[in-house]
């Protein structure tokens, strides 16, 4: 017992010496001056190469461009959520953003709590009233909504196109009109992907037919790749030549599949091609890091606004890669004819579903 | 006469502490090379810890160990060694627990941790022939080839020798060997113990049984709490000398003079115990294993054709009938494994009979539980206390309760101030010592912990019926002689008891009549007066005794 | 000479009290100080000042009203699932379950409140907690029956069930129950007061009167195991199984009542999120404050006082890394978790003992064998 407490004591002295070690380069806590963001980052948190990643690299170039200070914050499921935003909140930030659809409540309540503070959802899920019309934000609330439908329809009219091809970059295909969707959690907020990318196939291709299957009806089909790949195999395997995939780290077995069987798959939410390169025909990318970096320069400027903000491919807060990884994939008659669609729906003369037909 | 031989080993001054608990002071021990040596004490007088300290097994805090090298030569301080070091130096010891692999044969459990081997391969052959030739140099009979499962207790604890002997023993410590063994088995084991001695090994054997001490050894040390109190030419001493240092006062050994066989004394117990009860020795004693003659509705206990499924055998319990009258002791002796635990569980409602009616006071309780029978009048004093009897982490007083916690409580509440009320008592009555009802029955010796056991079972029901199973193991000399003592008064009182016990003596000092236990069937029943070591011998071992007729 | 022994026994006895006081205390203590220069070791590899970081642990925990409120709320949970697995450990029975049981019971409790409607919440309060409790019991009596029954071993099927259970939940909300757009129910009517209703320094905090529940939970418990005769045969069967049924206790219908027990405890936790701090279920609120439980049972000691402390330690520690996640991740608090967990694991013997109980082979059961 006396070895224990000594023991205990000789941990604390040592614990005591090292509270005043101050390393170079230690942050400081956030001041009042500048302008101090905080970010909440979804459960998938840094590091999902997607969405989170997306909302970090526009703080991050907020920081470097605009001077922001800005705080991040993982918490895990449930309370945290709140408790995390809400610890930003009362330190007095000048914006505060929630990545992620699930945070809807928790920035309603906290923007009416804390009418000083600007928030910031993403994907923040705007209901509807009784009349069916969208019940507006609290002022210092904006919805950084995405018109996911709009890009979806490209990618979409693109793997119909492609379908028919014989040939692709270096390989050859079996032409076919079955085209192949994967989604992740069966939620409105991913059959707007569906939506759009059927209504971009039947555009170009009347006569072809999506397959579409979702990994699961829980927040864990969005991280199950082993079911992503199951479905991916069986879709291949049935004839279809392009997967798209809208289903988080679920997708990484949609491009397993792919090369397991040499065919192709569309990423989504960021440039996805280095996950299996040679099969990524193309990613749907989401601009969360453009909505992100907006949000802030408007705080920054003063126009920070509540409300819903649609970021479409009008705004460049939607759209499709094509650099010069996927440059060899993509024939450039059909990458012409892409970007007419393009235009199209920027001038309105098309117009994209964001609901599935039932 | 002075030590002759040289000495082979010297401890003085040990010093061993657990914790608060102090195992050894001051404990010394002298053994002089050639000779077999008897370490007594009762139990926790701390003979295994300093023989631990001498095998290696812990190292002392205080004190010097001395050991000559093989068993021979000059003294070489060994102090603080490691068991791979005495090994070495040719010190072996073999444990009470018995530490063998059931699934490997005897020879692969002798050579395990040396093995010989062919390339990567066991050298089974080789290690068969040198544990054979090494069996016969010694006449430790085992066959080689057999697994250890196989094997009886008294066949296992040859092989633990024979494993320590392969190593190259000439210091030999035997923990307690004789307690699983039969009296025939005992005779075999002091053979080898005098061959070995004779070729210049050493023996040291612990053991609180004093016609044992005077059967084999040359010398003895008498340890008492944790210190050495006497040391004695076995030729200069007689038991009650012995056991007056054991326990540092006098006692009444029962015990031995009866294994002595000294009928005199069983006759006047036999005698006392009629004129107390009456007809029921009488009665019990033309009985001769067959109930019929016994009138039904004066047995206390009541068993017909009682049979337990086994593990080892079909039956372990097969087909058993006896009865027990109020106020008579039926001693079931027999060597251990024989069915005698599985039979007392299955009265006691903790283990299911295939077949068989169990009836107390003539009522049939076959299909009851255990609490059922023990509010019908069963007390049931367990083999094994750690295990069965006793929680050990518990208090005195909660273990007092065990089994009674009903009746200590109101509703669901338990009733705290009458628990503390019957431990007061009963800490008292029955001499539980330390007299702390607080504190754990873990820190208590052997017998005391036997005794919260006994003032429970019988104390905290109105009984007919005990069952005892081996009521006095692993318990000093002191508490036997007042477990007896209590056995005998409820026998006066009227109780019919069941006394289960490997140790024959107890058995023929107890019993009215005398069950022997051989696979699962009684292979004789015999009152008491006819009963001797000599009679029952071959009954233990299955070399006499028809099966009885079912 | 018996005026002798009865000074020694007192001594004694004062003597073991100490020795008990300090086997309690210090071995806790010793892991807490371990974790501390544990953490300032990975702080500073992170390039900050431990003195800054846990300035602001602090900070954003007791030294706040809000703070203080989150680290009630958590600990409100994890007394609950702690006691819930130190009932089962008592019993011998290692209960990973409560996550799930935890879940069911708050799902209970809000399909209760949603069939209520807006019946007054004296009635409604009371029948969330008996649903809550019955939801949880349900799941948690599962295990013992089958280990009762057929030896399985309660690890493996409190693990399974943990898998069975809330995806079974998940299944129900999200095809039946959810608000579109969201992973929850709809709101209840039903629901106890905040402590921000008490005090405006509360504002925000989850802490709710479900807390009153928890400790009145840690009592009842204490109650139970040692001072009433179930209490005392459920301990017996936990320590000894053999020396319980040699006792006359149905050791089978002790593990099916203590698991179904335990589970109750927990699902009683899912009240905190249910009826305290949302008003509605929603998937995955349990966040692992149901395998938390077992650490605050083990460092508790498998004692309703020591667990509520410990609970306190955790929800501390939990609540604080959201609170520095700005300097260092938040994997930082999780590694100090667990070097709690091990340090108080490797050095409290009776720890060590449940443990070793638990990866034992599933034990028969008393009578199975015949």
């Amino acid at each position: 017992m006396r070895k224990l407490l000594l023991l205990v004591g000789a941990l604390l002295a040592v614990h005591v010496a090292l509270l005043f070690v101050r390393p170079s380069g230690a942050l400081e806590p956030p001041s009042s001056e500048g302008l101090d963001v905080g970010i909440v980052f979804d459960v998938g948190g840094r590091g999902d190469k997607s969405f989170n990643d997306g909302a970090y690299l526009g703080a991050m170039r907020a920081a470097d461009s605009l001077g922001a200070r800005v705080r991040f914050i993982e918490p895990g499921e449930g309370s945290d959520r709140e408790a995390g935003l809400r610890l930003l909140a009362a330190e007095g930030m000048d914006l505060v953003v929630g990545v992620g659809f699930i945070f809807t409540d928790d920035l309603t309540l906290l923007a009416k709590e804390y009418p000083n503070v600007r928030f910031a959802g993403v994907d923040l899920a705007v209901a509807n009233d009784a009349a069916g019309n969208p019940i507006t934000p609290p002022a210092n609330l904006a919805a950084l909504k995405f018109r996911e439908e709009e890009g979806s329809f490209l990618v979409g009219a693109l793997a119909a196109l492609l379908s028919r091809e014989t040939r692709v970059g270096e390989r050859a295909y079996r032409p076919t009109t079955r085209v192949g969707f994967v989604g992740g959690m069966d939620i409105p907020l991913i059959h707007k992907f569906e939506a759009g990318y059927r209504a971009g196939v039947r555009h170009v291709c009347p006569e072809c037919t999506v397959v579409a299957q979702y990994a699961g009806v829980t927040p864990e089909a969005f991280r199950n790749p082993g079911r992503g790949k199951e479905l991916a195999l069986s879709q291949y395997q049935s004839g279809v030549n392009v997967i798209f995939h809208a289903s988080g780290s679920t997708g990484l077995g949609v491009f397993e599949a792919a090369r397991a069987t040499g065919k192709l798959a569309v990423g989504v939410d960021a440039d996805q091609y280095a996950e299996a390169p040679g099969h990524i025909l193309t990613s749907m990318v989401k601009g969360v890091d453009a909505a992100v970096y907006d949000a802030i320069a408007r705080a920054k400027a003063g126009t920070f606004r509540g409300g819903i903000q649609q970021f479409g491919l009008k705004e460049q807060g939607v759209g499709y890669v094509y650099d010069a990884n996927n440059r060899a994939l993509i024939p450039d008659a059909l990458r012409a004819r892409v970007e007419a669609l393009r235009d199209s729906i920027v001038a309105g003369a098309i117009r994209v579903p964001a609901e599935r037909e039932s | 006469m002075p030590v002759t031989q040289p000495p082979a080993i010297r401890l003085a001054g040990v010093r061993k502490t657990f914790g608060p608990v102090v195992a050894n002071r001051d404990a010394s021990l002298e053994v002089a090379a050639g000779e077999i040596h008897a370490l007594v004490g009762e139990n926790g007088a701390g003979k295994s810890t300093l023989m631990r300290v001498l095998a290696g097994m812990y190292g002392p805090d205080a004190g010097t160990v001395q050991v000559a090298p093989q068993g021979a030569g000059a003294l070489r301080d060994v102090t603080g060694w490691t068991t791979a070091e005495a090994i070495a130096a040719g010190v072996g010891m073999v444990h009470q627990h018995f530490m063998l692999v059931p699934t490997l044969t005897v020879a692969e459990n002798v050579v395990l941790g040396q093995e010989l081997t062919k390339g990567l391969q066991l050298d089974r052959a080789r290690a068969e022939a040198e544990v054979r030739a090494l069996s016969q140099k010694t006449g430790l009979q085992v066959a080689a080839d057999r697994p250890v499962s196989e094997l009886s207790v008294g066949e296992a604890q040859r092989v633990e020798i024979l494993k320590v002997l392969y190593r190259g023993a000439r210091i030999l410590i035997l923990d307690e060997p004789t307690a699983v063994l039969s009296p025939p088995e005992v005779r075999e084991l002091w053979t080898v113990l005098r061959g070995l001695a004779a070729q210049g090994g050493t023996v040291v054997l612990i053991t609180h049984k004093l016609d044992e001490v005077v059967d084999i050894s040359d010398t003895i040390t008498v340890m008492r709490a944790g210190t050495t109190v006497e040391r004695i030419r076995t030729a200069d001493t007689t038991p009650q000398a012995i056991a007056r240092a054991m326990v540092g006062r006098d006692v009444a050994l029962a015990l031995d003079v009866m294994g002595a066989g000294d009928e005199l004394h069983a006759e006047r117990v036999e005698r006392r115990a009629a004129s107390v009860e009456g007809g029921a020795v009488a009665e019990a004693a033309p009985a001769r294993g067959r109930d019929s003659t016994l009138d039904a509705r004066r047995s206390a206990l009541e068993v017909t054709g009682l049979t337990v499924a086994g593990a080892r055998r079909p039956n372990e319990v097969d087909g058993v009938s006896f009865s027990v009258a109020p106020g008579e002791i039926l001693g079931i002796a027999g060597v251990e494994g024989n069915g005698q635990t599985e039979l007392l569980e299955a009265l006691a409602g903790l283990a299911r009979p295939t077949a068989g009616r169990i009836a107390l006071a003539g009522a049939d309780v076959t299909a009851l539980g255990v609490r059922a029978r023990a509010d019908a009048g069963l007390s049931h004093i367990p083999e094994d206390r750690h295990r069965r009897g006793l929680v050990l982490d518990w208090s005195i007083a909660d273990n007092l309760v065990l089994g009674l916690q009903h009746r200590f409580s109101a509703g669901a509440r338990l009733d705290g101030r009458r628990i503390d009320e019957n431990a007061r008592r009963l800490v008292r009555e029955f001499d539980i010592r330390p007299a702390d009802p607080s504190l754990p029955a873990r820190a208590l010796s052997g017998g005391n912990q036997q005794k919260i056991v006994i003032a429970r079972e019988m104390t905290g029901r109105d009984y007919h019926v005990l069952l005892a199973a081996q009521p006095t193991r692993g318990v000093d000399v002191g508490a036997i002689e007042f477990i007896h003592d209590q056995l005998r008064r409820a026998r006066a009182a009227g109780k019919a008891i069941v006394l289960v016990s490997a140790d024959l003596a107890e058995i023929l000092a107890l019993a009215d009549r005398v069950a022997v236990m051989y696979r699962g069937r009684f292979a004789t029943v015999l009152p008491r007066r006819e009963a001797s070591a000599e009679r029952l011998g071959p009954y233990m071992t299955g070399a006499a005794g028809a099966e009885p007729a079912a | 000479m018996s005026d002798a022994t009865a000074g020694a026994t007192a001594a004694e006895r004062a003597d073991r009290r100490r020795t008990l006081l300090e086997e309690a205390v210090l071995p806790p203590l010793v892991a807490l100080a371990i974790a501390l220069v544990v953490g300032d070791l990975l702080i500073l590899t992170f390039g900050q000042s431990p003195g800054a970081v846990f300035a602001m642990l602090l900070e954003g925990t007791w030294a706040n009203a809000y703070g203080f409120g989150q680290v009630l709320y958590k600990a409100t949970s994890l007394t609950f699932t702690g006691l819930a697995f130190a009932i089962g450990a008592r019993a011998g029975l290692f209960n990973i379950g409560a996550e799930s049981q935890l879940a069911a019971g708050g799902f209970a409790a809000a399909v209760a409140g949603l069939a209520l409607g807006g019946a007054p919440a004296i009635l409604a309060v009371p029948v969330c907690i008996a649903a809550a409790a019955v939801g949880g019991g349900a799941v948690g009596a599962v295990p013992g029956v089958l280990k009762a029954r057929f030896g399985a071993s309660e690890v493996i099927v409190t693990i399974m069930l943990n898998f069975v259970v809330l995806a079974l939940l998940n299944y129900v909300i999200a095809a039946h129950l959810h608000v579109p757009e969201t992973l929850h129910t709809p709101e209840i009517a039903a629901g106890v007061p905040r402590l921000a209703d008490l005090s405006d320094a509360f504002r925000g905090s989850a802490a709710n009167a479900i807390l009153l529940l928890a400790l009145a939970a840690a009592a009842a418990a204490w109650w139970y195991l040692f001072r009433t005769r179930p209490g005392f045969e459920l301990r017996a069967v936990g320590l000894q199984p053999d020396a319980a049924e040699y006792g006359g206790v149905d050791v089978g219908r002790v593990w099916v009542r203590a698991m179904a027990l335990s589970g109750a405890v927990a699902g009683l936790g899912g009240l905190n999120y249910v009826l305290g701090y949302k008003h509605y279920y929603e998937e995955g609120f349990a966040a692992g404050s149901g395998f938390l439980g077992v650490a605050v049972a083990l460092v508790g000691r498998n004692h309703p006082l020591g667990i509520v402390i410990a609970a306190l330690l955790f929800a501390t520690l939990s609540q604080g890394g959201l609170a520095v996640n700005a300097l260092v991740p938040k994997q930082m608090v999780e590694v100090l978790q667990a070097v709690v967990i091990l340090a108080v694991v490797t050095s409290v013997p009776e720890v060590r003992r449940v443990l070793r109980a638990a990866l034992r082979p599933a034990a028969k059961p008393a009578k199975a064998a015949a």
